[in-house]
């Protein structure tokens, strides 16, 4: 009985993990994606080895939970980069309804672990 | 006193004139000023070759490319189309002052009595029209390769757009509030790429200036691929998003007078290659 409450325990967890790990895959390929978040264009990436061919018009996403400890301001960042700053040329993916509410949060989650 | 009078108010009105005529030259001289500072390595008669100035590999291949193009029969087509007389007998060169050598520099200007923009391309329709022939698509395949020879019959001379006079400069300063304007989904304006990210890396695509992007139109896109520089408004356009209007409208004509004017002074050369 034991055993078997631990092997459900154990199984869950790993349920969980896998779908945290899904998560972070989506938030991954919504960011990468040309149609999608395309953050590729103007970023660099270089904690992603799979990140390539990136532009430079913003700078490179690193130490992002460094740099964002607050992860609603991230969040801000990405639904509308203008509000921080009007002059911004990164396109405003809440606001402009380029990615939905749920895709921004899993980019968010994709970029807070860079 | 009387003298006197007419003397200041004879300097006010010129004072008032100045204001108004110095703009787009103001609006050039510190556009110029601020890519030298932003691309301090590049040279302003380098600025016609846009992107490959960045890029000396890049550079040295589109020069391979040119010393033997590409698109030598398409070119050779567009010749056939300027030369082959109208049913009437007259031929293009007939509407054009010298034959049309060295005029493409002065397109677009600002015609007074129709109050538009025209565009060389309007020029040839109106050559065509007059003679009785059908009017070329603008943005088609036909006009793209007739201008391409047409144009090439001003190589070398320097691109002289003029914006004199009030309605001249209403249409200037519509094309570059277009410019400026953001629009579309991602909320890009030309500006935004060409002015504020010029030289910067989109993707694996470097930025160009504004200044020299004028002086090279058509374009054959990679290698035979005939693009006017209305074709390359609507591609960036579809890019950023937003709704591309039609060639020859009011908006990309006024577009093309200030994006024109703007590479006033630089060199022309069509047809080129671009990837
Ligand atoms: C067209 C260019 C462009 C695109 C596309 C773009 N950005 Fe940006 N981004 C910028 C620029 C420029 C900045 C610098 C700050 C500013 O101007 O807003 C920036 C800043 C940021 C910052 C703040 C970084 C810091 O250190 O302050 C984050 C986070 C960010 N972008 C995330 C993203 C994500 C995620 C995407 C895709 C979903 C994305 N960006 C797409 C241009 C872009
Ligand atoms: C999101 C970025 C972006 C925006 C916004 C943008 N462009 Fe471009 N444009 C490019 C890229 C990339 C190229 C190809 C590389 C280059 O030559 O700059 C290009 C090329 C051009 C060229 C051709 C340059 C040459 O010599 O072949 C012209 C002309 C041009 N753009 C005009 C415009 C105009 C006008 C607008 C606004 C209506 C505009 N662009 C908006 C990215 C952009």
């Amino acid at each position: 009985m034991r055993i078997k409450t631990t092997i459900l325990f154990s199984l869950i967890a790993s349920l969980g993990l896998a779908s945290m790990a899904f998560a972070a895959e989506d938030g991954r390929s919504l960011a990468f994606d040309k149609k999608k978040g395309n953050c590729l264009a103007c970023h660099a990436i270089p904690g992603d080895p799979k990140a390539e061919a990136a532009g430079n018009i913003g700078p490179p996403l690193v130490n992002m939970k460094q740099r964002f400890p607050d992860r609603a301001k991230l969040r801000a960042q990405i639904w509308d980069a203008t509000v921080a700053n009007p002059n911004s040329v990164m396109p405003p993916f809440g606001r402009n309804k380029i990615l939905t509410e749920k895709e921004i949060d899993l980019v968010t989650d994709y970029v807070q672990g860079l | 006193m009387k003298q006197k009078l007419i003397t200041i108010l004879a300097l006010l009105l010129l004072g008032a004139s100045f204001s108004v005529y110095a703009s787009p030259a103001k609006d050039r001289a510190a556009l110029i000023k601020y890519y030298k500072k932003i691309l301090p390595d590049i040279k302003f008669h380098d600025y016609i070759y846009g992107a490959l100035a960045m890029n000396p590999d890049a550079k040295a291949q589109y020069d391979d490319i040119m010393s033997f193009p590409p698109y030598g029969i398409d070119l050779d087509k567009g010749k056939s189309m300027w030369e082959t007389p109208f049913k009437n007998g007259k031929k293009f060169s007939s509407c054009f002052k010298h034959g049309g050598k060295n005029v493409a520099g002065n397109y677009p200007y600002f015609d007074n009595t129709a109050g538009h923009v025209v565009t060389f391309e309007n020029a040839i329709n109106a050559c065509l029209k007059k003679n009785g022939e059908a009017e070329l698509e603008y943005g088609g395949k036909q006009m793209g390769l007739l201008t391409a020879y047409a144009r090439s019959l001003s190589d070398g001379m320097k691109v002289n757009v003029k914006v004199k006079g009030k309605a001249a400069l209403a249409a200037y300063e519509k094309g570059k509030k277009y410019y400026y304007k953001r629009n579309g989904q991602l909320n890009f304006s030309c500006a935004s790429c060409h002015v504020q990210s010029a030289g910067k890396f989109i993707r694996s695509d470097q930025l160009s200036m504004m200044i020299g992007q004028a002086s090279h139109w058509p374009e054959f896109r990679g290698g035979t691929k005939i693009t006017t520089l209305q074709d390359r408004f609507k591609q960036c356009q579809k890019n950023m998003r937003a709704k591309p209007l039609k060639a020859n409208s009011e908006d990309y004509n006024n577009l093309e007078y200030f994006v024109t004017y703007m590479s006033n002074g630089l060199p022309m050369q069509t047809p080129v290659f671009r990837k």
